[in-house]
């Protein structure tokens, strides 16, 4: 017999949740699609289908219910993270190593929904670069500056059969944030290595717009309450701060927040990734340090790390961390005084 | 949280007189504490507030009949609890002419405080607010502390439920009158009635009512927001006050009761009536939902035919209301002054719980707890049985009020794991206590045993001593001069042996020779037992029987609430030595 309460909050559920965070990426996706190409929707539907597959396998395997499991939304969710953060059109085999590690190694392995102590799509991206560095940089390049961009039949062909008849080169360009690492890390002044700014306004006109539909998406999920302000206002900080700093210390040789934020993964780190109450911290003051260190962290291994990005490994590292500082941020709960209550705490 | 608040189905209708039934069923535990004694046998004839159950010791309250009619039996009965168990009942013949007692009014103002707890203790006054504690024991300040605050509780935050809000609406005079002796005897310069802001009639008649008083009293409504009629959440969003871990309101100075409370103490010193009624709201999947006034003992059936019945598809009963209730198991349970509220389910209004998924530590219950604290990692100890870490983080400080189950995307029943980690503790701590006395009887028992044969052994030894005296008159004996010596040798032994006991002082205990680690670690443990002894949580665990706290409590916690007493992980050098 199962007790009270005997109401619960209607539309309210794992799958819902998912798919709230699914909508809430749309608004970026959409703007991906606008500026460069509808290749953004084969990268999704391949990531999608792989991250479906092994669900499915691992749940098979592990004897648990296909229908609520694999309907829960949350393997989509991984699958979409996962296919936004490397590069779009590469190829399938990439597709199916990253969400191998993903969800089979990062999330089943380790006991499945709600057990990860990874971000399973931060897994897979960091097993790929690692591993594949090269066609983890070839991104498309934003339409109109690159000779050509492929439409939908052709991203297909690229994804499942190479590139074919079209060179890699007629389609991609170095992002904005990895043109001006490498010339950086070359020596390079700022002045000498800025990078074509597209026309934009500060990490190129393209990638700016779809960093703030993240930004929109990520509002609304904070509006839905899905998630608090914590993660977000502390991950943003701790980029602003770091690379303020840095850019005061030595504006030679580092670019100005505002790159950092409109450039690579930061807003969809900032709300989507580290914002995984999986993964990340769950008490109030923990999300502040956990975020907080991993924009630190963003832009220290932007800044002298070997890798394209720093938002994944960040975060990633962040992760490991997160059980310890939960377990010092407790909040005071009612009733007990303003010492919180970690003076309780045995063994 | 906001459930859906479902209080218009049953406030369409004023508070009906329930009619009479032919037979009651009076439980002699309606209240937190001892369970009363039986006065009357099967066959004696009783009196309407004839008091049937004294009252023992100090917690606890009398019962009495509801109406006039013939004790037919004096025995188990189911009772209206989650357990479905039964428990000791007067079962009452009613004979239909409702013959009342001589009631005389109690002149409250002439009498020693200890002597008006008495009176009101042997009217059987409880709180009605669910926690049923008895009233007498709040009355007065409590020693050595001072109550500047009353506050009524009238918010009545549950779904479904509306007999506070009828009895506000059509009888505030009375509760105002009640509260205004309550106020008097605490010495509690401020009185605040507290209305959540979903009863704007009860609110403007309490006002209305306020205003006609000869003390000064408040009427504040409050938003609506569960569980704001929890004693210690009203008390905080009334004064800002915030109880302490394991204590009362009366900590922070302030006393809770009921608004059904502040009317039956009207009713019992006005008129001398004891507590032989309470306004029910039946409700739900039934005909015509409204609030009975009903004698305690009628059976929930009788109930449910006076709001004309289930309506086809009723798919149970719930007593109080959704979020804090409990399924019915029998309809022949009877009426207990803890309900307030009989809900009648059917699958729409009450679907069933839909199958749990995973906890993804969303965070969502840890918002939603008005006890501040986050019920996912609750959970996942309760589930692991890690219950010390449970209790670290302060599981006894949950008042089980369901808002992290109902905003639960998972669909974990949470609230469920928190009662089975809570009772699993106290059961080892029960257990512990056991195995404790077991083993001092056994200490007890093992220096018995010696301490007998060494007086044995002095006795032969002196008898041996004489008889060889007088052999040495009589010849020496070599044999006897053998037996002397081994006696005398064993003598000193066991002087030797009381000796080294009494250097010790005591019995040897096993906590003698441990490492500073240990030592400290036994130290904390003590810290802990004293200062969980200390706060006043040394109330036994509710026994299954305990009346069920169901909707708003007043101030006094159920022995649910509170610091808990810290269970000890066994120390392993303790256990092998």
């Amino acid at each position: 017999m199962i007790g009270s309460p005997f109401v619960a909050r209607e539309n309210n559920s794992v799958r819902i949740t998912m798919l709230k965070v699914l909508a809430a990426l749309v608004p970026g996706v959409i703007a991906h699609a606008w500026f460069f190409g509808p290749g953004i929707w084969v990268s999704l539907l391949v990531a999608s289908a792989f991250a479906l597959a092994f669900e499915a396998l691992a749940l098979v395997m592990r004897q648990y219910p296909l229908k609520p499991f694999l309907g829960d939304g949350s393997a989509l969710v991984t699958a979409w993270l996962f296919a936004l953060t490397v590069p779009t059109l590469a190829p399938w085999w990439l597709y199916a190593t990253g969400m191998l590690f993903a969800i089979l190694v990062a999330k089943h392995l380790y006991g499945g929904l709600g057990q990860n102590p990874f971000n399973p799509a931060m897994v897979g991206y960091a097993v790929l670069i690692i591993s594949f560095p090269m066609a983890m940089t070839q991104w498309p390049g934003p339409i109109g500056l690159v000779a050509h961009t492929p439409d939908l039949a052709e991203a297909f062909d690229i994804v499942f059969a190479g590139a074919g008849a079209i060179s890699p080169d007629a389609y991609t360009s170095a992002s904005p944030l990895d043109a001006l690492r490498t010339q950086l890390h070359a020596g390079k002044s700022l002045v000498e290595a800025m990078p074509d700014r597209h026309l934009g306004y500060l990490a190129g006109f393209d990638g700016e717009m779809v960093a703030l539909m993240f930004l929109l998406g990520g509002l609304a999920l904070l509006a839905n309450r899905q998630i608090t302000w914590h993660v977000p206002v502390a991950f943003l900080a701790g980029v602003i701060l770091t690379a303020g700093g840095l850019q005061l210390w030595d504006p030679e040789h580092h670019i100005g927040p505002a790159f950092h934020l409109l450039s690579g993964g930061v807003m969809l780190g900032a709300f989507f990734i580290a914002t995984d109450p999986v993964s990340g911290c769950t008490t109030p003051l923990g999300k502040l340090i956990f975020a907080g260190t991993a924009g630190f962290l963003t832009i220290l291994i932007r800044t002298y790390g070997g890798f394209p990005d720093g938002v994944a490994f960040a975060i990633l590292l962040m992760n490991t961390a997160a059980p310890f500082i939960d377990a010092y941020t407790q909040p005071r709960v009612f009733g007990h005084g303003g010492g919180g209550h970690m003076d309780d705490m045995k063994s | 949280v906001h459930p859906e608040d479902r209080k218009s189905a049953s406030t369409g209708r004023p508070i009906a007189q329930a009619p009479l039934s032919p037979r009651y069923i009076v439980p002699l535990r309606q209240h937190i504490g001892s369970p009363a004694e039986a006065l009357v046998r099967a066959g004696d004839r009783v009196l309407r507030g004839q008091m049937i159950g004294a009252a023992t010791g100090r917690i606890s309250a009398a019962v009495h009949a509801p109406t006039s009619g013939i004790v037919s039996a004096v025995e188990p009965r189911p009772i209206p609890h989650p357990s479905g168990l039964a428990d000791l009942c007067v079962v009452i013949e009613a004979d239909g002419h409702d013959e009342a007692m001589a009631m005389a009014p109690v002149e409250w103002q002439d009498l020693a405080p200890e002597t008006l707890a008495e009176r009101v203790r042997d009217l059987g006054l409880v709180g009605l607010g669910g926690a049923v504690f008895p009233s007498h024991i709040k009355l007065l300040p409590p020693p050595g502390g001072k109550i500047d605050t009353l506050i009524l509780n009238g918010a009545e935050c549950e779904p479904w439920i509306t007999c506070d809000d009828l009895l506000m609406r059509e009888r505030a005079d009375a509760i105002l009158q009640g509260a205004g002796v309550m106020h008097r005897l605490l010495g509690s310069p401020q009185v605040l009635v507290g209305i959540e802001d979903n009863k704007p009639e009860a609110a403007a008649a309490m006002a209305e009512a306020a205003r006609r008083q000869d003390y000064p009293v408040e009427v504040v409504t409050v938003p609506t927001r569960y569980p704001t009629g929890g004693g210690k959440q009203l008390t905080q969003s009334l004064t800002g006050r915030e109880t302490p871990s394991g204590g009362l309101s009366t900590d922070v100075g302030v006393q809770v009761f009921n608004v059904a409370t502040a009317y039956g103490l009207q009713r019992a010193l006005a008129a001398g009536e004891p507590l032989t009624s309470r306004i029910i709201t039946v409700t739900g999947h039934v005909a015509a939902p409204q609030n009975f006034e009903v004698r305690i003992g009628t059976p929930i059936r009788d109930l449910i035919a006076m709001a004309g019945g289930e309506l086809p598809e009723a798919s149970g009963h719930l007593i109080g209301g959704p979020m804090m209730g409990f399924d019915l198991a029998d309809l022949a349970a009877p009426v207990v002054k803890s309900v307030n509220c009989v809900i009648t389910k059917n699958r729409a209004l009450f679907p069933a719980p839909k199958p749990a998924m995973p906890c993804i530590r969303c965070g969502q219950c840890a918002r939603a707890c008005p006890a501040e604290l986050q019920p996912f990692e609750l959970y996942w100890y309760a589930r692991a049985k890690d219950f010390g870490k449970a209790q670290a983080y302060n599981l006894f400080d949950c008042i089980e009020c369901g808002c992290c189950s109902y905003v639960c995307p998972s669909h974990i029943p949470l609230v469920s794991y928190y009662r089975y980690a809570k009772s699993e503790i106290w059961m080892r701590e029960q257990e512990k206590e056991a195995s404790d006395a077991a083993r001092e009887r056994h200490e007890f028992h093992v220096f018995r045993l010696e301490r007998e044969k060494q007086e044995k052994a002095e006795k032969l030894g002196k008898k041996a001593v004489d008889r060889l005296e007088d052999g040495a008159v009589a010849g020496e004996d070599p044999e006897a001069a053998r037996k002397k010596a081994i006696l005398e040798a064993a003598i000193a032994r066991a002087q030797k042996a009381k000796a080294a006991q009494a250097e010790a002082g005591q019995q040897p205990k096993n906590t003698d020779d441990l490492s500073p680690a240990q030592q400290r670690e036994v130290a904390e443990i003590e810290a802990r037992r004293a200062k969980a002894t200390s706060g006043g949580l040394s109330a036994p665990p509710p026994s299954p029987l305990a009346p069920h706290p169901a909707g708003e409590r007043d101030s006094l916690p159920v022995p649910a609430g509170g610091a808990g007493t810290p269970t000890e992980e066994p120390n392993p050098v303790a256990e092998k030595t």
